[in-house]
């Protein structure tokens, strides 16, 4: 797996926790380092200290040639141990001609045997001091890698050389301070760490949500349709959060664009239907008004006999239920008829009290109509009786339908409610179709002929549908005064 | 190491070398029984002397105080001069001034009041049998005053018929016999010479010392280290002081003193006890 496929839900805590890990870990390092530093410091200085402190003590034992009390001076700093193996921290006492006055571990460095005869280190130490002048105690640099060599010239009180002193301290003697400190830091570390880990990678975590909340709603771009994606998205003003406002912005067009492209096919789809429907119409109408003139004319004229009378009204109810049928899909528009007024609306209630009476309905009629408005009547009429019709039979015995009539600044809004059963989703892409409502009562035209009516009148029809109530909104623009 | 306590150590370590030890009674009375101290027991016990110390003060029913010094000489000067009233010194600085001296007691070690002087080396010094193997190698005495630590030595080579002044390659002064078992288990000196009623005490005391030394030679028997008085001493409190010290291994608290000095008890001192060291005077031409 490659880096970048990482999620940045995992990345950006991981590199929150990776940094803190990081400074952590050189900021020990220098601490240690520094510690180490101070330590060697420390053991030098005081060293040096001591060994002057020591040369001032050993004058008078060098004067007065007191082994016993040089011996016993420069075992004062150190643990008196019998013991040959605590080479750790060595001091010794050489006279006017490099020779050891003086060891603190005397069987290894025998009185009076010259400094340069007990090994190489101690060679390459005599020759230093050889080449060294002044009577400051100094580091001697280069003798042992593994020790810390001091020396402090033993000088009587009028500078003259008497002898001089060697402190040799082992580097191991750091060590276990200096083991002590990395112990300390890395406990320290250890306890920064645990509180801090957590937390960045809490942080880590909450930087990135935003993020990953976006992405994860743009993922469902295209697999879903706009109208189901529902995100909480992060609401600021950083990149992130603009990105957010930007995809809800884009979201909101991607829902209006569907939604429109939605209405104008299904619009395209009505009209194509509307003329395909009223092409057939009329190539039919033609004929059948043919043959049902020949069979008035026949009917007129003949004396037929029974039986050919009785098929010559079989074939007439045929053709006149055609005709109907051909009619009620050919909606007449041309038809002129007068202003629809407050009577009209009045007419339609009376018409349909007996279906409400007759299912037990309870019927809310608000109209508010107090003049003619300048819409065909005939036309008005017939939309709102389908649409009432249908929502008396949709409603369930004893329900209730409302009906809402009011003009308004876009012109005549008629709104009826029933509360029967919703329209299925299936059902309601071809609502408007011929056809495609048909419930066993009636020919499945009444929506049909509705849609045809209100677009000729340049209207709209919208229809709402839910669990518990159904609402059919027609909204018809209202001509101008002249033309009406 | 932590700074201070190594000051501190050596501040300590400066004070007793500078001081040579502290005296036990900081203020010494006009009536006080002023007793010097010698390095010839192990006398760097301040807890065990201050307990003999109230012992004695308790049993004469005067103060007592004890005195130490660096070595044998200031002790055996101040005694002379009158600093002190008694002090309990090495046979031969008695010998050297016996007239202006008088033995109060002598300690009965092991049922004698006699020790000697013992040769020690190194113990992984395998190869010395006897002191002329030691020429030309670093040799520790005791002290210039010490019959066992110095005279005992010096007398022995001259009987070898070198002289003591060239015989070693060098010597030192260890200036007391604990330091000179010290100075040869450390590897300071290559051979001693050591009371041996210290070495068997510190064998008790310090086994790890002694136990990287070996005793190469023993001396003759010479007369123990006396308790010893001013001539010019207050008869009575002399007596006094004689027979608390006599009187020491009769008591319960006497006896546990006398049992952490190794000793039975002190008695009477016999003249002839030390003609054995006024021999080896003569012997080592310093008389």
């Amino acid at each position: 797996m490659r880096l970048r496929d990482i999620s940045y839900r995992v990345k950006t805590p991981l590199s929150v926790v990776l940094v803190i890990i990081l400074t952590a870990v050189i900021l020990s390092s220098v601490l240690l380092v520094r510690a180490y530093q101070d330590s060697r410091q420390d053991l030098i200085d005081n060293t040096l200290n001591l060994g002057k402190v020591l040369a001032r003590t050993l004058r008078p034992a060098l004067t007065r040639d007191e082994v016993w009390q040089a011996y016993e001076t420069i075992m004062t700093p150190l643990e008196r141990s019998l013991a040959d193996d605590g080479h750790e921290r060595l001091i010794m006492v050489l006279d006017r001609s490099g020779s050891i006055f003086v060891s603190s571990q005397p069987s290894a460095h025998p009185m009076l045997t010259p400094l340069e005869e007990l090994g190489e280190s101690y060679s390459r130490l005599q020759a230093l001091i050889g080449t060294r002048q002044g009577d400051s105690p100094y580091l001697a640099e280069g003798v042992d890698p593994a020790r810390f060599v001091m020396v402090v010239p033993i000088l009587a009180e009028d500078g003259s050389p008497m002898g001089t002193l060697i402190l040799s301290y082992a580097r191991a003697l750091l060590l276990p301070r200096f083991l002590d400190t990395v112990e300390r830091v890395i406990l320290a570390t250890l306890f920064v760490l645990a509180v801090l880990l957590p937390l960045g990678w809490f942080w880590g975590k909450r930087m990135t949500d935003p993020m990953v909340k976006l992405s994860t709603c743009m993922a469902r771009v295209g697999s879903e349709p706009p109208d189901d994606i529902q995100c909480d998205l992060y609401d600021g003003g950083d990149e992130i959060g603009l990105l957010s406002a930007r995809f809800r912005r884009m979201l909101e067009d991607l829902r209006e664009k569907e939604q429109l492209e939605r209405g104008v096919m299904a619009s395209e789809r009505l009209a194509a239907v509307g003329r395909l429907t009223a092409g057939i119409a009329h190539e039919i109408n033609n004929p059948l008004g043919g043959m049902l003139n020949a069979l008035s004319t026949h009917r007129r004229h003949g004396t037929p006999d029974a039986i050919t009378a009785r098929t010559l009204s079989l074939l007439e109810r045929g053709l006149l239920q055609i005709k109907e049928t051909v009619g009620a899909l050919l909606v007449e528009t041309r038809l002129e008829s007068h202003a629809l007024t407050p009577q009209d609306i009045h007419d339609i209630h009376t018409l349909i009290l007996p279906d409400v009476h007759a299912k037990s309905l309870e019927l809310d009629w608000a109209v508010r109509l107090v003049e003619p408005v300048a819409l065909p009547s005939t036309q008005v009429r017939q939309i709102m009786l389908n649409l009432l019709l249908n929502a008396l039979q949709a409603s369930h015995p004893g329900g209730r339908v409302s009906c809402d009539l009011g003009v308004t600044r876009q012109g005549l809004c008629v709104e009826v409610i029933n509360h029967g059963d919703p329209i299925p989703a299936e059902k309601m892409a071809h609502l408007f179709e011929p056809f495609s409502g048909s419930s066993g009562r009636g020919h499945g035209l009444g929506l049909w002929v509705t849609y045809q009516l209100v677009q000729q009148m340049d209207g709209r029809i919208e229809v709402e549908s839910s669990e518990h109530r159904t609402l059919f909104r027609v909204v018809l623009p209202l001509r101008d005064r002249e033309a009406a | 190491m932590n700074r201070r306590t190594l000051l501190r150590g050596l501040a300590a370590g400066l004070g007793a070398s500078l001081l040579g030890g502290a005296p036990v009674a900081a203020a010494i009375g006009h009536d006080s029984l002023r007793i010097g101290l010698t390095p010839v027991f192990l006398d760097d016990q301040l807890a065990f002397l201050e307990r003999w110390r109230a012992y004695l003060e308790r049993q004469m029913e005067r103060p007592v105080a004890f005195v130490q010094r660096s070595s044998y000489r200031e002790i055996t000067e101040l005694l002379l001069t009158g600093g002190l009233d008694c002090a309990w010194l090495c046979g031969y600085p008695y010998v050297r001034h016996r007239e202006r001296l008088q033995l109060v007691v002598t300690p009965l070690y092991r049922g004698r009041p006699q020790y000697q002087s013992l040769l020690i080396v190194g113990e992984r010094d395998r190869r010395t049998r006897e002191l002329p193997d030691l020429e030309g190698r670093v040799f520790a005495y005791a002290d210039p005053l010490s019959n066992s630590g110095w005279l005992v030595p010096q007398a022995q080579i001259r009987l070898y018929g070198k002289d003591p002044a060239f015989f070693f390659r060098r010597s030192f002064f260890a200036w007391s016999h604990r330091n000179v078992v010290e100075a040869v288990a450390v590897g300071l000196a290559d051979g001693g010479a050591v009371d041996s009623y210290v070495w068997e005490a510190l064998e008790v005391l310090h086994p790890e010392l002694t136990s990287r030394t070996r005793v190469v030679q023993r001396s003759d028997a010479f007369g123990f280290p006396p308790i010893v008085a001013r001539q010019d001493l207050d008869a009575l409190a002399l007596r006094e002081f004689k027979c608390v010290l006599m009187a020491m291994s009769e008591t319960d608290t006497g006896r546990a003193l006398l049992n952490e000095l190794f000793l039975d008890a002190f008695t009477s001192p016999d003249q002839d006890l030390y003609e054995g060291i006024r021999a080896l005077m003569q012997q080592a031409g310093l008389s």
